[in-house]
């Protein structure tokens, strides 16, 4: 398989979100400060939402919206059901998004908490938590 | 050592598993049986325009009040955290925090106005354009971030907050139950007139819930954003 060949298979939005993942990944395992984990969390969310979306994409269809860009006549539902991508991944990752924003609220304020109890804000001095 | 070689094998493996994904392999020619069944029925059964919103809503809408449920214990869990008795900040005197600046000031007065009707725009077209109740509570939670921002010594009233969010998450589960007493099941958006496909007043009680859902949101996200100050009482 030539080099061209190989990257015009690559689906941009599901190689970015994997990049976003990977890094995600990296940071929670890696990175000892809690609130660099919470905002790792936050982007390997980003990319699992990236992912998830991509597997919805179909080439040359648009969004799952009737209206005159997709029906012509706003009646021909089979016809415009061929016109519109993958609806479930798209409703999927729009609660997923709004769940992120509060998970990682919560766990800033840990992490402030802790930090405020005097605990330090490196997941190293919480040893004695381990189950 | 052993910890760097564990986590990049666990790297390494969840980048061979995500590789056949970047590699197109994941993108359908069309959409499976469900998908197909959501986009077809999604206008003729609900009046729908948005098939996204029509699935959150009423396909899955059960899901979406089990979300809001857990976006509720998430501020909940935020504003027990970050009272000022909790972060050791006790009786003591707050400090002074340095006045905004007069741009802040004066782009707050110029906005937020403009903010919360955008955010009130995106909501009650969410069965008709991109957006919904999610998008729009964000967009009016932005409006009032940008307040604080401006007073710093200011709180959102802890009482409207909580009127909002209980009344509004109230009224959709009524909405549900009314859906399932009038039409065929709970949360069926069947329960009001379903009206002409992508007028305002359309898809039935969809607008409605989604509406409810943007103000619940909103006051959520403007309680985390009150609390995050970390000198709530």
């Amino acid at each position: 398989m030539s080099l061209l060949e190989f990257v015009s298979r690559i689906n941009p939005v599901a190689a970015s979100g994997a990049v976003l993942v990977l890094v995600g990944v990296w940071g929670v395992l890696a990175r000892p400060n809690l609130f660099k984990i919470a905002i790792a969390t936050s982007v390997m969310e980003t990319g699992v939402n990236l992912v998830i979306l991509s597997t919805g994409y179909i080439r040359g269809r648009t969004a799952p919206i009737l209206d005159s860009a997709v029906a012509g006549t706003a009646t021909d539902a089979a016809g415009a059901a061929a016109r519109m991508t993958d609806p479930v991944p798209q409703a999927l990752v729009l609660t997923a998004i709004v769940i992120g924003l509060a998970v990682t609220a919560l766990q800033l304020s840990y992490a402030v908490r802790l930090r405020a109890a005097g605990g330090g804000s490196s997941i190293e001095s919480y040893g004695d938590e381990k189950w | 050592m052993m910890r760097r070689v564990l986590v990049f094998l666990a790297v390494a493996g969840l980048a061979w598993a995500l590789l056949p994904l970047a590699l197109g392999s994941g993108v359908p020619e069309a959409p499976g049986a469900l998908a197909t069944a959501y986009l077809t029925d999604a206008p003729a059964d609900f009046g729908a325009a948005n098939i996204v919103t029509a699935i959150v809503v009423s396909y899955r809408g059960f899901d979406t009040l089990g979300e809001v449920a857990v976006l509720f214990a998430a501020t909940a869990g935020v504003g027990a955290l970050l009272t000022r008795k909790r972060l050791g900040l006790g009786d003591a005197e707050p400090e002074a925090k340095p006045a905004a600046t007069e741009i802040l000031v004066t782009a707050t007065g110029l906005l937020t106005g403009l903010l919360v009707m955008f955010g009130v725009y995106i909501f009650l077209h969410g069965h008709l354009t991109p957006g919904g109740g999610f998008q729009g509570g964000v967009v009016i939670a932005t409006a009032l971030l940008l307040g604080l921002l401006a007073r710093p010594e200011s709180h959102l009233s802890h009482g409207i907050l909580a009127a909002v969010e209980s009344l509004s998450g109230a009224a959709y589960v009524g909405m549900g139950l009314l859906g399932a007493f009038l039409a065929w099941g709970f949360l069926d958006p069947r329960a009001l007139p379903l009206g002409r496909i992508g007028s305002l007043v359309s898809a039935g009680s969809i607008p409605v819930i989604y509406s409810l859902i943007g103000l619940k949101v909103g006051a959520e996200l403007s309680g985390i954003l009150d609390a995050l100050k970390g000198d709530r009482e």
